[in-house]
């Protein structure tokens, strides 16, 4: 590794990172398109769906709610990031600081890193559940949260090593290769439940209808998991990604856009991973459970290579790595925010260090929804807030950026919207019982209009323009 | 060259699908099958690399950039 490799991939990552891009280099739509098909097929796809079947959704209710709840990220991608991003053509990070101020983005950076750290964590050890077939490897269970022995903390200690060497020396390598192995990847998804239900016995459409509802989604939870239902659905398919739409995230690649409309060519990537890709991969575990009756065992590896054999080992293998990487190298930059003297190899490297120790706990898999549903909802209220100083502050009488405008590096009506949206939330869940799944909804109004009336007291546009 | 490298990408892809297909219609063994879409993984790997993402974005092929 060289340092001029890893300037050129900090300074190809960072590019326009303060400005708006140029028109000459906004990209078409086909840019899109392959991108967001290629994102959302990944190693979280071989657990969400999986995860589904263990949770009990009935057949009826799981079809519907994906669609439902995928169209409305799509919209929430079309309608609400991407016009943001053609319009102010700026990155996440940058536009945040200037609504909110540098101290607060650093606050932002570093619950973004942590929460990267743990998504790739659980990436590996996804990864883990396919390397540690040809060694026997005792596998985790739906009810695990420690490891169960030392052979997995040494598979996932030493995948997680080769992961952050591998983040360290090139991100742009990893990035292709996934989009390289993309196509196959869609494939495999497509053959596991092609595969799967020839295995449970579909021969036609009356007994596909048949076995989706008695056999694969039937509806009962297996034992220890809560039930979901047409509305889990719906909200997890919503926001799954709620950190990249209504949070935001993308605006730092919508921003490339050349039309605001790209946004719903997010379609592309929902319909395929976050709709194929977790069907597919819950007739992969519905087999699995009919072979394996009454088995707690929960390891997307070996549930692949029982159906699919090597390749479906590699597959996994593949897209835990290939989500795994850059999430790990993401982080490395959400951190160098924080710490921009340190170097980025050596952000990465304690980054990685941290994944690895997060990719031992089982847990990290066993509670990815609701990891995933956590993450979005630690980062929507910042999305809110750049909604609402776009849209509003015109409208509501106060002045947009208004860290910027008023040269403070931190605003306290983000802070307060980000803080009291998540006190918000926390409440509905502990004095309501309402799940983490369903808190993003009011939270994002809530966040708007926190920062709408602190925004009208702390920067009036009346003050501003005296 | 650059045609045969995509031949041998599209034959990995066709032994990626088909045979689940064929075993799906009962016209397969699983073994098989299995054994089928390996060797279709690994001619994806050995010639998809060479001719994906190999073009700049004005079209000038990759080899032209230093």
């Amino acid at each position: 590794m060289s340092n001029r490799l890893l300037k050129k991939i900090v300074g190809e990552t960072n590019e326009y990172e303060r400005t708006p891009i140029p028109g000459a280099s906004l990209k078409g739509g086909k840019s899109f398109l392959g991108m967001y098909a290629g994102e959302h097929t990944a190693g979280t796809e071989f657990v969400i769906g999986p995860l589904f079947v263990a949770h009990g959704v009935a057949a009826g209710d799981l079809v519907l709610g994906l669609l439902i709840g995928n169209l409305l990220a799509v919209l929430s991608w079309g309608l609400i990031t991407g016009p943001i991003a053609a319009s102010k053509r700026m990155t996440l990070y940058y536009q945040l600081e200037r609504i909110a101020g540098k101290n607060l983005v650093r606050w932002y950076n570093l619950v973004n890193a942590l929460m990267f750290c743990f998504l790739a964590g659980s990436m590996i050890a996804v990864s883990a559940t396919a390397v540690g077939i040809p060694f026997d490897l005792e596998m985790p269970t739906l009810t695990d949260w420690l490891p169960r022995t030392p052979g997995w903390i040494v598979t996932v200690l030493v995948m997680g090593a080769v992961i952050t060497l591998v983040a360290i020396q090139g991100y742009n390598q990893v990035s292709k290769f996934a989009n390289i192995m993309s196509p196959w990847m869609i494939l495999i998804f497509i053959a596991a439940a092609i595969v799967g239900l020839a295995q449970l016995g579909v021969g036609s459409f009356e007994s596909l209808s048949t076995i989706a509802q008695e056999v694969i989604w039937n509806g009962v939870p297996l034992a220890g998991m809560s039930k979901f239902t047409i509305w889990h659905i719906i909200f997890f398919a919503w926001f799954c990604n709620m950190a990249m739409h209504i949070g935001m995230s993308d605006l730092t690649i919508l921003r490339y856009a050349k039309s605001w409309t790209y946004g719903f060519y997010s379609f592309a990537g929902v319909f395929l991973g976050h709709f194929v890709a977790w069907i597919a991969s819950g007739i992969l575990y519905s087999v699995f459970l009919q072979v394996n009756t009454a088995s707690q065992e929960f390891a997307p590896g070996a549930i692949a290579y029982q159906t699919l054999g090597i390749a479906g080992a590699i597959c996994v293998v593949i897209a835990g790595w290939t989500t795994a990487n850059p999430t790990i190298y993401r982080a490395g930059l959400a951190l160098q925010g924080i710490f921009p003297k340190v170097p980025t190899w050596k952000i990465t490297a304690i980054v990685g260090g941290i994944t690895s120790l997060a990719a031992c706990f089982p847990a990290l898999v066993m509670k990815l929804l609701d990891f995933v549903a956590l993450y979005g909802l630690l980062l929507m209220p910042m999305g809110a807030v750049i909604f609402a100083d776009f849209y509003f502050s015109k409208k509501m009488g106060f002045q947009s950026e208004g860290a910027l405008n008023s040269k403070s590096d931190f605003s306290v009506p983000a802070l307060l919207s980000w803080v009291l949206t998540l006190v918000f939330c926390l409440g509905l869940n502990f004095f309501y019982g309402v799940e983490i799944f369903f808190l993003g909804l009011p939270g994002w109004f809530v966040a708007v209009a926190i920062f709408v009336v602190l925004s009208r007291m702390k920067y009036p546009l009346a003050k501003s323009l005296a | 060259m650059k045609n045969l490298l995509k031949i041998g990408s599209f034959l990995g892809l066709l032994l990626t699908i088909v045979p689940p297909i064929t075993f799906f219609m009962g016209n397969s063994e699983l073994s098989q099958m299995k054994w089928t879409m390996g060797i279709g993984m690994v001619l994806w790997f050995v010639t998809a690399p060479f001719w994906i993402n190999k073009k700049r974005e004005d079209g000038r092929p990759k080899t032209e950039e230093n």
